[in-house]
């Protein structure tokens, strides 16, 4: 195909679709119609946890891997950030300056992650699930056991974000705003790296891992790498996890979580980035709003049975669903466009690397 | 045995030494120094049995959980809550009825049942995509572990196991010699020796049906090539709801006989899920033999970790898992 074909169609401003500036527009503005409470506990809230999921979108929706420790990598990073930065509690709490502290602990993430990936992509398929899940419960029972480095059982409080240009930055916009930003730059960088080559060498790993071997394609260093740079999106949403609560313990990094970012991912879809942030949204607004319907103790059986459910009738996800809806009802935007560009650029077609 | 020899002298040597040695551990009366280096032998001599009856105890949970992955290439994720299904259903049983045999007893073919129903309404619609069926179980133990804590609340139940069971026996081991000459022998809980016969007895009891018998031999060539055996006029649906019922019903007895030897709480599917994961990792997924060595190692891993290193027990296990990966990915007896 030729170079730069890929790309030169989707500058035009023309094809941006409405909806997505819509969407833009409303996320940049969002704060400033609602309560504390609703730019705090949902909108930031959500956006972390599509962070993380979008982590685990990328390494299964483009990798094939669907790893369960994508939150105990998060988790890892924020147990790094109130190891060497500062903590309220007394243990470790090294005082390093935030500059120091936040690479380390988004690195020392990834570095994690890439060495789960090395340990779990010497199997595939099904293998995957289990030993990510036998590696996120035991980092479950090791942190909770283990008081000299990760203070067991109660864990760290008091993790604050540094106070930088005369702003709090745990204060619900700042945060927001905060949050916003980079949900928005890894959305985009997992876009964008989809398309480009090593992105798309992943997906072709993903369809035939023999034949990519045959052309003599790394299969084992892609996916190691692929680990590496989902640690990173992880670990970035971990500090920005331990910010948000203030603390961290065992529980933050338990299998239930674990499992939610599982559930957030699949409810979403996991064709397209913005899959894990729709779950995401819809998991947090069910967490907040299904206590009106039901029982709170209950929540987990809701959400299982929502999770349950879209297994079973919508493989695909809320996108799966949206799609259906949209094809029904004739509103195929993006079709139309592709028609339309297919004439301009004399019938090639952009092709899909969808499975 | 005699191949394995003939192949790998130099390991057919270092294994017999290191079994050599270990006898000489458990029988021989220990001489000051090594006291005085690892601690009392009754510790380790108690260690041991503890870490093989709760090897025991895994291998009664990971079997059936090994042998429905190898039959249908389904891993079933609620194997953990269907352990714990079977031990509260067992507990209600027993209590209502006053016999523990009868609450094993129902507890087993209730969780068959579930087991069996599993497969014809849920997993035979989605045959071939393991990962959707995966995801499904994941979706099951969430409510199910939800649900069990609505019924039996999140208080810790415990079985009262017959009378005949209960006490401790004592084992022809000499602890230590008293200065007067008197040998203090052993003594161990008789209940836990009765897990051990009962996962012996079960193992055995498996590889009988899936080795001697006809039945059997269709399981066997139905985890080589499923598509032959339903060409050859099986019918591979009535063979698949079989074995679920059998891996299924296997959890819940296991949940009984661990719930009488441990306790019964909410949580407690996670613990067991998490063993029957590592246990078929190491040993290599689809095989019986290779659950039970998996389930020894994790055993003793996790009853000696506790009793030498208590805070890094968990990374033992965890070590054992990693150590089998990088040597062998598909476990040690996994076939490819």
């Amino acid at each position: 195909m030729a170079t730069g074909g890929l790309f030169s169609g989707n500058s035009a401003w023309t094809d941006i679709h409405p909806a997505k500036i819509v969407v833009a527009v409303f996320l940049l503005a969002y704060p400033t119609f609602t309560s504390d409470f609703f730019t705090y506990q949902i909108g930031a809230y959500s956006l972390i946890l599509g962070m993380v999921a979008l982590s685990l979108m990328m390494l299964a929706g483009y990798g094939g891997m669907v790893s369960l420790a994508q939150l105990t990598v998060a988790g890892f990073a924020g147990y790094l950030m109130a190891i060497f930065g500062d903590n309220s509690v007394g243990v470790m709490g090294l005082g390093w300056p935030w500059w120091l502290t936040i690479p380390v602990a988004i690195l020392g993430a990834a570095v994690f992650s890439a060495l789960i990936g090395a340990i779990s992509v010497r199997t595939e398929g099904i293998y995957t699930i289990m030993i990510t899940l036998a590696i996120a419960v035991a980092f479950f029972y090791f942190v909770r056991q283990n008081y000299a480095l990760f203070n067991g059982f109660t864990g760290y409080a008091g993790v604050e974000p540094p106070t930088l240009f005369g702003v709090y930055w745990r204060a619900p916009i700042p945060f927001y705003y905060l949050t916003l930003a980079l949900a928005a730059f890894f959305f985009f960088m997992v876009l964008y790296g989809a398309r480009a080559n090593f992105g798309l060498s992943l997906q072709a790993i993903r369809d035939n891992p023999r034949r990519m071997h045959a052309l003599g394609y790394d299969v084992t260093v892609h996916r190691i790498v692929a680990y590496f740079m989902s640690g990173i999106i992880a670990g970035t949403a971990g500090v920005l996890l331990v910010w948000f609560n203030g603390r961290i313990s065992p529980g933050s990094v338990g299998v239930d979580v674990a499992i939610d970012i599982l559930v957030i991912a699949v409810v979403g879809g996991m064709r397209h980035p913005v899959g894990p942030f729709l779950g995401a949204i819809a998991f947090v607004l069910l967490e907040n709003f299904a206590i009106d319907l039901i029982d709170r103790e209950r929540f987990n059986t809701v959400i299982g049975l929502a999770f349950l459910l879209v297994v079973l009738f919508s493989p695909d996800g809320l996108l799966g669903i949206w799609s259906k809806v949209r094809n029904r009802i004739g509103l195929n935007w993006n079709a139309r466009r592709r028609n339309a560009r297919a004439e301009r650029d004399d019938g090639q077609t952009a092709p899909s690397f969808e499975q | 045995m005699r191949s394995f020899v003939e192949r790998h002298t130099f390991w057919a040597i270092v294994i017999f030494l290191a079994a050599a040695v270990f006898l000489w551990m458990i029988f021989a009366v220990w001489p000051d120094w090594l006291i005085s280096a690892i601690g009392r032998k009754k510790t380790f001599v108690n260690t041991f049995f503890n870490g093989v009856t709760l090897g025991g105890l895994y291998f009664l949970v990971a079997s059936g959980f090994t042998l429905v992955f190898g039959l249908m290439r389904n891993v079933n994720l609620a194997h953990g809550s269907m352990y714990l299904l079977g031990a509260y259903i067992g507990y209600e049983v027993a209590e209502a009825s006053g016999s523990w045999f009868f609450g094993l007893l129902v507890a087993f073919l209730a969780i068959a049942v579930s087991g069996i129903l599993l497969q014809v309404l849920i997993f035979r619609r989605m045959e071939g995509d393991d990962l959707r069926q995966t995801l499904v179980t994941i979706g099951i133990s969430i409510i199910a572990a939800d649900l069990m804590l609505a019924i039996w609340t999140g208080t810790t139940y415990q079985f009262q196991p017959p009378e005949w069971l209960f006490g401790a026996t004592q084992l022809p081991i000499i602890s230590v010699v008293k200065s007067s000459g008197a040998a203090v022998y052993i003594k161990y809980p008789i209940y836990r020796l009765a897990v051990l016969v009962a996962a012996v007895a079960v193992g055995i009891g498996l590889w009988l049906f899936l080795n001697r018998t006809r039945i059997g031999m269709m399981i066997r060539a139905g985890v080589n090539d499923r598509q032959m055996l339903a060409a050859s006029g099986v019918n591979v649906q009535l063979v698949f709801a079989l074995v679920f019922a059998i891996g299924a019903g296997l959890a819940g007895f296991a949940g009984v006989v661990g719930g009488t030897a441990l306790s019964i709480a909410p949580g407690e599917d996670i613990r067991y899920l998490l063993a029957s994961l590592i246990v078929v990792i190491v040993g290599g997924l689809g095989s019986v033999t290779g659950a039970a060595i998996g389930a020894l190692l994790v055993g003793l891993a996790e009853q000696f970790g506790l009793a030498y290193f208590p805070t890094y027990g968990v990374v033992l296990t965890f070590l054992i898992m990693v150590v089998v990966l990088a040597v062998r990915p598909q476990g040690i007896m996994g076939g490819r």
